[in-house]
Formats: structure tokens, sequence, C-alpha cells
């Protein structure tokens, strides 16, 4: 154990009075990235689980696997396909053309290598324009630098298009995670989603990198419309014709932003996070109900102008990022409720919002964004009812 | 006095600033800092009023009777906003015209009244009026902060003069939409709210709760 012995001899620098105090959080950053952390309980309860901070965020990263080889795949074939019509052009077309792997989109191991030239450079921007500013905040406030970091970043680089340019990233994230997140005291004190604050701000900032038909695709002048675009301005009928059929946008062949639009590989990431608890199943409940409960009223209603309020609720599901959303922004425990009924309606309120934002809102194509961060601001008041509610229950019954 | 008087007009500048400090008269500044020209004008129209109604209210301070006199404060300050407004009209149409709504708006600002009721009813109507200045100026100097951030990466120029050339006009500076609505105040003015009780650390107020750190036994 010539690297725990090493750690051990260093650690005394950093522990007050060392000569590097100042850079504590950066030496426990990776000793607790590659060791259990040292730290017990010093007062009761003294309750033991193997489900600490690390592991949750751990286990909600490996749950995003499928999601990363869908955008991988995805990516790749969405540009591949584009490319045959259009023809290659850029840097990372000059990387595939120099080792030979050509641009086949039935080619599945071309397809993932050009998705990976798309997801990495994002990826890697994401975690170090992040990462230095969650550094420089846990050095200052003298905080851990938190594995909470590691989600954020991932689930940011997931719900990116490719085509966004890389400085724009770094800004999206800079933005997520000073004002999402360190501004309020770091890991377990935001009350908004990081990774969304990050996307929101983007979305507002540069719409023209971030919405529209011409981003989804990272081929230049293709444009490739997202199934909600083509459905709000024809119908979901007309999706067939897009080359859209429900089958494939579950698997996620479908134009979108990277991770998001694989459905099939959200709630793989879903099974997994409920088996291991990590998910509370009451907001994934909660958001599939309100969902399908308000898409079926607007079914009902019917409209001649708006062709939207006629898409059935399994079309909601698997088109635009509701299931990315829904399996890991809505069951993100910190920025929703933290009571059990609270849950239930917090998630209602989110899957309402979604259809709302989708159907009748004419500015936004796509709403899980936007639906997601609005039941965020709102959690903190649903507790607060439900926890009243509760208290005059009790009060009542206990005169 | 004169030291006194000095520092009157040079408090409200960050010290004791209406809008960072007192977070009075956010809503105008939220709405009007898109364009450095029109919160330029901004600040100079609440000055004035801010001076003037101070310096007016001041003088017959003694001769108003307790019970109504929110109400002859209003009618001063509304007075003194008309005639900006007219003046506006009069001599930068254009600008009276971004400005819209705002100017009118000038009487309900909350340092107005805030200095009418807290200094202008209580000193001589010179201290009064150089209070007014003070705090217009340190209002003015929050929004010129806000409308230098918002116009220079919002659409790459000040007051109107192109500093970085934006994409659509052949140059390499992309616009950052989101500082063009007025959201984006929101941000910028908690950054320097921020900014500025990382540098006076008297201004940091005190928590409303406290974290109890449990005793081991």
């Amino acid at each position: 154990m010539g690297l725990r012995n090493f750690f051990d001899r260093i650690e005394p620098h950093f522990e007050k009075g060392g000569k590097w105090e100042r850079l504590f959080p950066l030496y426990e950053m990776v000793e607790s990235f590659l060791y259990t952390p040292k730290t017990v309980t010093t007062v009761a309860p003294h309750a033991r689980s193997y489900i600490d901070m690390k592991r949750i965020m751990t286990y909600v990263v490996l749950a995003t696997i499928p999601c990363i080889l869908m955008a991988l795949y995805n990516t790749g074939y969405q540009t591949n396909m584009a490319i045959a019509e259009m023809g290659a052009s850029g840097w990372r077309a000059s990387i595939v053309e120099a080792l030979g792997i050509g641009f086949d989109a039935n080619n599945v191991a071309a397809n993932m290598f050009h998705g990976l030239l798309y997801f990495l450079p994002i990826y890697i921007v994401t975690l170090v324009a992040g990462g230095v500013f969650e550094v420089v905040f846990a050095t200052v406030r003298r905080h851990e630098v938190n594995e909470g970091f590691l989600v954020s970043s991932m689930l940011y680089a997931l719900i990116v298009p490719a085509s966004t340019p890389l400085w724009q990233v770094a800004l999206g994230i800079i933005f997520g995670v000073v004002i999402g997140k360190e501004v309020f005291g770091g890991t377990g004190k935001n009350f908004l989603n990081p990774a969304l604050t990050g996307r929101a701000f983007l979305y507002f900032a540069y719409p023209a990198q971030l919405s529209g038909d011409a981003v989804w695709i990272p081929v230049d002048g293709f444009t490739g419309a997202t199934a909600l675009a083509v459905s709000a301005s024809e119908g979901f009928q007309a999706l067939a014709g897009h080359g859209m059929s429900w089958w494939n946008s579950f698997y996620g062949f479908i134009p979108g932003s990277m991770g998001e639009t694989s459905t099939l590989a959200c709630l793989l990431g879903l099974v997994f996070l409920l088996a291991t608890k990590i998910a509370n199943y009451r907001m994934v409940v909660g958001c599939l109900g309100g969902m399908i409960a308000f898409s079926l009223l607007l079914n009902w209603i019917g409209s001649d102008t708006n062709p939207m309020f006629a898409m059935p609720w399994y079309w909601h599901l698997v088109t635009g990022g509701f299931a990315f959303g829904l399996v890991f922004m809505v069951t993100e425990p910190v920025s929703g409720s933290h009571t059990n009924m609270g849950r239930y309606f917090y998630g209602a309120l989110i899957g309402f919002m979604v259809v709302m934002i989708r159907v009748i809102n004419p500015a936004f194509p796509e709403g899980m964004m936007l639906a997601i961060l609005f039941g965020n601001v709102f959690a903190p008041l649903i507790d607060y009812f439900v926890v009243q509610a509760n208290i005059k229950r009790r009060a009542k019954r206990h005169g | 006095m004169a030291h006194k008087r000095r520092e009157m007009l040079i408090d409200p500048l960050v010290d004791n600033n209406p809008i960072t400090l007192q977070v009075l008269g956010i809503c105008s500044a939220l709405a009007v800092t898109s364009s450095l020209q029109v919160a330029f004008v901004m600040s100079i129209a609440v000055t004035l009023v801010t001076a003037f109604s101070s310096m007016f209210i001041s003088m017959i301070r003694n001769q108003i009777p307790s019970s109504i006199r929110i109400i002859v404060q209003m009618v001063i300050i509304a007075s003194l906003v008309i005639l900006v407004d007219q003046m506006l009209k009069a001599f930068a149409f254009e600008i009276s015209k971004t400005l819209s709504v705002f100017v009118g708006l000038i009487i309900t600002n909350c340092i107005v009244m805030g200095r009418a009721e807290a200094f202008a009813m209580k000193n001589g109507p010179i201290d009064s009026f150089i209070d007014g200045i003070g705090n217009g100026l340190g209002y003015g100097l929050i929004l010129m902060l806000v409308g230098v951030i918002r116009e220079l990466f919002g659409s790459g120029s000040l007051f109107g003069v192109t500093i970085l050339e934006t994409v659509n006009n052949g140059g390499w500076y992309v616009p950052n939409g989101l500082l063009l609505l007025p959201p984006s105040a929101f941000f910028i003015i908690g950054l320097i709210i921020w900014a500025f009780r990382s540098w006076k650390t008297d201004q940091v107020e005190e928590r409303e709760y406290k974290i109890q750190t449990v005793e081991a036994h």
C-alpha cells in the first residue's frame, strides 16, 4: 500500500498549521476519491449505512452509462447520416478520415467513434471549467470538493446539443456551479439543479446555438428538427414522415441533445436507481402521473389550431428530454421535495408543467428543463404545506 | 459642517448605497439598464428628483401636518417627476420613448420617498439637497455598473459605440442574449452586492438562523 503511505506521509502538511493548510480541500478531494473517508461521527446517533454521499453520486454516474453509450452512438449516427448528404468538414472529420474509419452510418463502431469526438471535448471542457471553480470555492470557503460535481458535469454534458461551441459549454457549467450551487453554500444546499441552471443560462443567453432546427446535428447547414419541433408545427402524426416512428424515438435514433434522446437508456438508468433506492419512486410516479393526466385532458379538450393538443402521452414520454429529466433531474434529492407526500405533488407539478409548456406555450417547443426548474423553486413550498397539514391533523387527533 | 456634508455626498456611494445595502429602487434598475445611455439619463433624472424633492420637503417640513405628510411629499415628488418627464420629451424625445413608463414610475422609486421620510423631514434644506444628490449618485453608480456589463456583453457596445464587433455585423463576438433580458440585472446586482460585501465586510448582515453544533457527551 505505497499510495496509502504516501498520503499518510503528506497529510500533516495539509492539516491545520501545515504549510499547505489552505489546499486541504484539494488534498481531501484526491484522497477521498481513492479511499474511504476517515471521518467518523463523534456524536449520536451512530446510524450505520453503506449509502454515503460518495456512493450515491457514484451510483448516479453509473446509471448514466446507458445514456452515455447511446449519446455516443446516436450523435455519431445522426452526424454520419447528415455527412452522407452534405459532405464532411471540420477537425473531427479530418481525424476520422486520417484513421480511415469512414462515415458509414451503418457501422456501429464508426458511429461510436465519431460521437466520441463530439462528446469527449464537451465533457472535458465541462470537467475542467466547472472543476476549477468548484476547487476555488472549496479552497476559499473551506468546504470539501464534493463528488456531486461529477454527477452535475456528466448530466450537463449529456443535455447540451453536440454542436454547442466549447466556450459556451464552459460558460454554462461555470454559471451552473457558481450561481446554481456555490453561492448557496455548495452541494446539499442548492435549491436548483446545477446542471439545469447551467443549461438554462445557455438557453437564454445563446438561443441561436441551443435551440432551433439547425443545432441538433453538428453538420454545417444541415437542419434536423427535433420530434417536438415537428409535432408543434405539423402534429405528431407527421413524425413518421420525418423518419421518427415511436419505437425509433423510444430507442433514441432521433435528433436531440446528446444524451436525452433514448428513452430506453434512461429507463435502464431508472431501474438501476430505483433498485438501489437512490431515486425515490414517489417523484417518478408523481411526474408520470401528472404528465399522463394533463395530456389526456388536453387530448380530450382538443384544439383546431394547435396540433400539440392531440399529442398522446406515450409520445410525450419518448420525445425531448422528458425521460432523461424524469430519471436524473426530477429524482435529484436535494432540489426536490423532502417529504414523502410532497414528492408526489412535486413530481405531478413537473409533469403538469412539461405538458403545459410543450403544448400551450408557443415560444418553447421543449419544456422539461423549465418545468424542473419551476418544480425546484416550488419544492420548499410544497414541503411547507405538507408539514403544516401533518401538524394540523395531529393537533386534531391529540386535541 | 463642511466635512459632514462631504460625507453625506460620498457615504451613499458604497458604504450606504441605496441599491446594494438598502435594496431600494431595484425595479427600475432591472428595467432601464440594458443600454448605458438610457441608464445614464435615468440616473440623472432620479438624482435631480431626489435632490429637489428632498430640498422642497425639507423647506416646508415644519408646516406639514404629520398625518398627511406622505400625501404632501407625493405631491412634491409627482410635480418634479412631471417636470422631468416633460423636459425629456422636449429635449431628448428618443430616450424618453425608450424610458417610457419608467420616468413616471420615479414617483414610486423607494429611494425618493425613503430619503424624504428618513432625512428631509428632520434636516435643513441644504443638507437634504446634498443628501438627495448623494443618494441619487449611489443609485446612478449601480445603474451605470449594471449598464456597462449588460450593454458591453449583451450587445457589444458602450453608449451605442461598438466595442466588441458582434457576429451579426461580421465581427467575432457572440452577444449574450440573457443580458438583454431584465432578469439578468438580478444576477448582476446580486454579484455586485456580493463584491461590495466582500470588500466592506461590515455590510454583511447577521444570519437569520444559527447552525447548531452538537456537543459530544
